[in-house]
């Protein structure tokens, strides 16, 4: 970690974003984490995401539970509103936030241990629920706070740094994603920010659950040769299946060279999210062959990368529970809390 | 782009923007460190060896340097490096103990200096502790060269100029002082073992308009007038007086005019306020004593009546930019009158060494000035050397050291019989790591944000009345101390291995710069323009690493680097690590060697 905060100077050609402000000012407070930590990475990924996106700072809601990896949202989006919570318990807090304010932009941030352990129940039912947010597992294959443990994501067989072999079955956060209800899956690098900024862009974009598995590699504990979440492996064996690259509404679309087939896709909020498809064979509209791929992959020892799953059109909380378009928050207490003749009303409505 | 070699001592060398742009060479970041640390005697000592005369330059320096600041890259305003090496001036102890030691068994050269401005004053401090036998001849009664003839003591104060040409002239110089010389002829009879030319560019250009014959007793010469007045045969000047020029010797005239009485003082500019010769600082200083500058008039007659000068002409004319280049059109205005009672001709001054015979072998160009090799300044006569304003015409005190460094190895190669250029010793580069700890550097990482501090001044009115009275106080030493703090530590380099980065990108992440990217490699303009913030700044290096193992390469910008360390802080493999470059710039009796 450093104890010397990132000075304020800056490029002085750093270019300015639609709403005037710079990269600089989604940034956060200075990270305690190891140096060469993966999640500052996606710390520095979402706040490259959140500048391009020229999004206010204040309209965003940032919420972890416990772990290193959720202990990011201090590494980023200053001026945002955030929430630490408990252990696997940021679901719950985002989908409050979520269901009082429906206009804010929800990034919750959480950790494979996070999630895939002491979290997985309110993992799958957020992700059930479609809550719109972006959901990031920082999923290093380890417990890093409590230094080193294996997790749940941990491959079996794959060794912790004194070499003692995992003997459990792995979980699959990106495929349970697929199977229960998120509408935006992806999976990325922590290490490959031309790949990893875009998806966020795209997944913010996105209304409904968008879910983004970030190999982020640990390492002080888990970047070591018996390791399948290391740089080096990850590196060696990612096989990326479809590029995304987010266009906004106004934005000039520009040829670029990127291999692949293209397949444009108009969002309802008027951007664009291009596809560039590396494989032929891979429908990212088709959820059970996404999960096929994904599995199939696997048994063959690489790991799937890219934008796996989109539904443009998928419904979120608020629509399956048909709640007004205004904000709650914005609402005053009459219109929150009519009374109790209002109440008695309602329950004469279901004698 | 081919990877970086680092171990070529121009590249760090490159980076530390200052040192890089003094003629001589100072090592600035780190005689900046040591008045951070109260280390006056020692920065002192440093600024002495690679400049000679500190306290002189700590006020008077061209300061080539500054424009040259990484600061003015990063946030507009340099560092006062210059008033910095003053303050070391100001606050050094007694530095007899670092003085080199001169030998009183001569090595059986002997070496003839002429003339004792700066030049010639520092070949002799090179020489004299590799046992030389110096001369120096000058035709004025003290040492110092234009240094005491031309600057005027508001600007440098006498005191400061004799203690460090003492310095030079105590360590055993052999003076012929008062002796003009009339012929290099009769210099070369004498049979030194080599010369040393360092007389300057004496002569002040001529004005040839309508009027000038008639009242020629009212219309002086710059820089005689300054020499005059430096050596007190003129203590006043009355009534209204033009300035014509726009260098800093215009600016030297004008404000010595104020001091001995003026009625009123204005310049008058042939060309416009923004190409003026003078510096920045210098038509500052001017126009704060309330002097105004007339630009874009050349004059075109001097109107007398009965004898006596009545005033100036001047035309109108204007700046038009044609290729890139300015040209001066008629406004069509009509002519404009300003009245006169004197006029001091500061436009510009020549190389003039009538004293040198033509046929001895040294060759002259069209312009007067000496053909010389520009590396060793070896004349087309072996045993002839030149260096100072009479090398390649009038330049400025810093350029001065920097000549006779050169011209000193050339003597001491001649001397021993040794090629002046295959013999020359050649430039190094020392890297030492500063890491201490986990996070502790040995020197002040952590950017400080604060702008330029200002030189606080006497009391115009005090400095008004008197010519003496030094205008600028200096920075005190709480003042030095704060402005020390600015410098960035260039010469603390960030240096990469790629055999430990395992490309984390936690540098680039954390470099408020953009300085680092990790991308494919290309030809240098192409890759440029590929980096996070594109390299605009073409003058400035790229720093490329060999492949790595992505076959991606890394390629840091030197542009804006603040010398923060963060990136070598947060790099989790020690890839990054800050090293202090010392260049090793030869220089005879120097005594980091
Ligand atoms: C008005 C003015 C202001 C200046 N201000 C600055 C400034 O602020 N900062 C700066 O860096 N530079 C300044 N300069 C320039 C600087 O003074 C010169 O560049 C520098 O002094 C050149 O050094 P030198 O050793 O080559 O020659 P000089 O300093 O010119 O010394 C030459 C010496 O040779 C002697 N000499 C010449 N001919 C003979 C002869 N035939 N016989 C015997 N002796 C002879 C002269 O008497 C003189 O002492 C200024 C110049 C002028 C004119
Ligand atoms: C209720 C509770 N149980 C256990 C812990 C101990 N604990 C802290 S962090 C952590 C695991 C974090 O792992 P992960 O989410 O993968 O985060 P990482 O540090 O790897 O980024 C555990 C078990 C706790 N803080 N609270
Ligand atoms: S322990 Fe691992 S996960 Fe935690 S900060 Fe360090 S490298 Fe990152
Ligand atoms: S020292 Fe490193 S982190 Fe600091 S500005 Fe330079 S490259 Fe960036
Ligand atoms: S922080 Fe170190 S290891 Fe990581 S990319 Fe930078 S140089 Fe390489
Ligand atoms: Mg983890």
């Amino acid at each position: 970690m450093t104890f010397v905060a990132k000075p304020k100077a800056h490029h002085p050609r750093l270019p300015l974003n639609e709403i005037g402000l710079t990269r600089r000012d989604y940034e956060g407070s200075v990270s305690t984490l190891c140096a060469g930590c993966g999640h500052d990475s996606v710390s520095a990924a979402i706040v490259q995401a959140c500048a391009e996106l020229s999004i206010p700072p204040h309209r965003f809601a940032k919420v972890s539970g416990i772990g290193c990896s959720s202990k990011t949202p201090s590494y980023f989006l200053n001026k945002s509103h955030g929430f630490n919570s408990v252990h696997g318990r940021m679901p719950s807090v985002i989908t409050g936030a979520n269901l009082a304010n429906r206009d804010l932009h929800c990034i919750g941030v959480s950790g494979d241990g996070d999630s895939a352990s002491i979290g997985m129940g309110q993992f799958a039912h957020i992700v059930r629920r479609r809550i719109n947010m972006l959901y990031i597992v920082d999923n290093n294959g380890t417990y890093g706070l409590t230094k080193g443990q294996f997790s749940a994501t941990s491959d079996k067989g794959s060794t912790s740094k004194k070499g003692a072999p995992n003997l459990y079955e792995p979980i699959d956060l990106a495929s349970m994603a697929l199977q229960i209800g998120a509408s935006f899956v992806a999976r990325s690098f922590s290490g490959d920010k031309s790949q990893l900024v875009p998806l966020l862009k795209a997944a913010l974009h996105h209304k409904g659950m968008a879910f983004i598995d970030v190999v982020s590699p640990c390492v002080a504990f888990n970047n070591h040769d018996g390791s399948t979440k290391s740089y080096e492996y990850i590196r060696k064996y990612g096989q990326n299946v479809v590029n995304a690259d987010f266009i906004a509404e106004h934005e000039e679309i520009t040829a670029d060279y990127q291999p692949g087939t293209v397949e444009d896709i108009n969002m309802p909020d008027g951007t664009i999210l291009r596809m560039y498809k590396l494989d032929e064979n891979y429908d990212p509209h088709d959820r059970v062959g996404a999960l096929n791929y994904v599995q199939r992959r696997k048994e063959q020892g690489e790991i799937v990368t890219g934008l796996l799953y989109v539904d443009p059109d998928a419904i979120d909380c608020h629509d399956i529970l048909r709640t007004v378009a205004q904000p709650l928050n914005e609402m005053g207490e009459l219109e929150l809390c009519p009374g109790n003749s209002a109440l008695a009303s309602i329950n004469e409505s279901y004698r | 782009m081919q990877p970086t070699d680092i171990q070529n001592p121009s590249y760090f060398h490159k980076v530390v923007d200052c040192q890089w742009a003094c003629p001589a060479h100072t090592p600035v970041p780190e005689y900046i460190r040591l008045i951070a640390q109260e280390r006056y005697s020692e920065a002192y000592m440093l600024n002495w060896d690679s400049n000679v005369f500190p306290g002189i330059l700590g006020r008077t320096c061209d300061r080539p340097c500054e424009p040259a600041c990484r600061r003015v890259r990063t946030e507009e305003t340099p560092v006062a490096i210059c008033r910095l090496k003053r303050v070391a001036a100001d606050n050094k102890g007694d530095i007899s103990r670092f003085m080199p030691r001169v030998p009183q068994q001569k090595n059986g050269k002997r070496i003839a200096l002429l003339g004792a401005g700066p030049a010639s004053l520092a070949v002799a401090r090179d020489l004299l502790p590799l046992g030389y036998e110096v001369h120096v001849y000058d035709k004025d009664a003290k040492g110092g060269g234009m240094m005491r003839s031309q600057i005027p003591a508001f600007r440098l104060p006498v005191g400061v100029l004799d203690e460090e040409v003492d310095r030079i002239l105590d360590m055993g110089v052999v003076t012929h002082f008062g002796e003009e010389i009339t012929s290099m002829k009769a210099m070369l009879d004498q049979e030194y073992d080599a010369y040393f030319i360092g007389t300057g560019a004496p002569r002040g250009r001529e004005l040839e308009l309508p009027g000038r014959e008639q009242v020629a007793d009212q219309i002086h010469i710059g820089i005689d007038w300054l020499a005059s007045v430096a050596f007190e045969h003129i203590d006043k000047i009355e009534g209204k007086v033009i300035v014509m020029g726009g260098g800093n010797t215009a600016m030297d005239c004008c404000r010595t005019s104020l001091r001995l009485g003026a009625e009123s003082v204005t310049v008058v500019v042939r060309s416009a306020f923004e190409v003026m010769k003078a510096s920045e600082w210098e038509k500052e200083d001017a126009m704060r004593e309330g002097i105004p500058i007339i630009n874009n008039r050349p004059p075109k007659e001097f109107v007398h009546e009965n004898g006596k000068l009545k005033g100036v002409l001047f035309g109108c004319v204007k700046p038009v930019e044609e290729d890139g280049r300015l040209k001066y059109v008629p406004t069509g205005e009509p002519d404009v009158f300003i009245e006169a009672d004197h006029i001091l001709m500061a436009i510009g001054q020549d190389n003039h060494c009538p004293w040198i015979e033509r046929d001895l072998g040294l060759q002259f160009d069209k312009w007067d000035c000496p053909v010389l090799d520009d590396v060793t300044l070896q004349s087309t006569h072996p045993k002839v050397f030149f260096g100072g304003d009479s090398a390649f015409g009038p330049e400025n005190i810093i350029q001065a050291s920097a000549h006779a460094h050169q011209a000193a190895i050339s003597i001491h190669l001649l001397c021993q019989h040794k090629d002046l250029k295959k013999d020359r010793p050649p430039q190094g580069v020392n890297l030492l790591s500063t890491k201490m700890g986990m996070h502790e550097w040995a020197y002040d990482s952590e950017h400080d944000p604060s702008v330029r501090n200002i030189v606080p001044l006497v009391e115009q009115k005090a400095a008004l009345a008197n010519v003496k009275v030094e205008v600028e106080l200096g920075f005190d030493t709480l003042l030095g101390a704060q402005e020390a703090q600015r410098c960035l530590n260039c010469d603390v380099q960030t240096v990469f291995s790629e055999k430990l980065c395992i490309e984390c990108d936690a540098c680039v992440d954390i470099c408020p710069m953009d300085c680092i990217t990790f991308v494919g490699n290309a030809e240098e303009p192409k890759l440029r323009l590929k980096l996070t913030a594109p390299a605009e700044t073409t003058d400035q290096d790229l720093y490329v690493s060999t492949d790595l193992l992505t076959g991606r390469v890394m390629v840091k910008d030197e542009d804006v680097c603040l010398h923060c360390g963060l990136c070598a802080e947060r790099c989790p493999t020690n890839a990054w690590d800050m090293q202090r470059s010392v260049v090793h710039i030869p220089q005879l009796g120097s005594f980091a060697e």
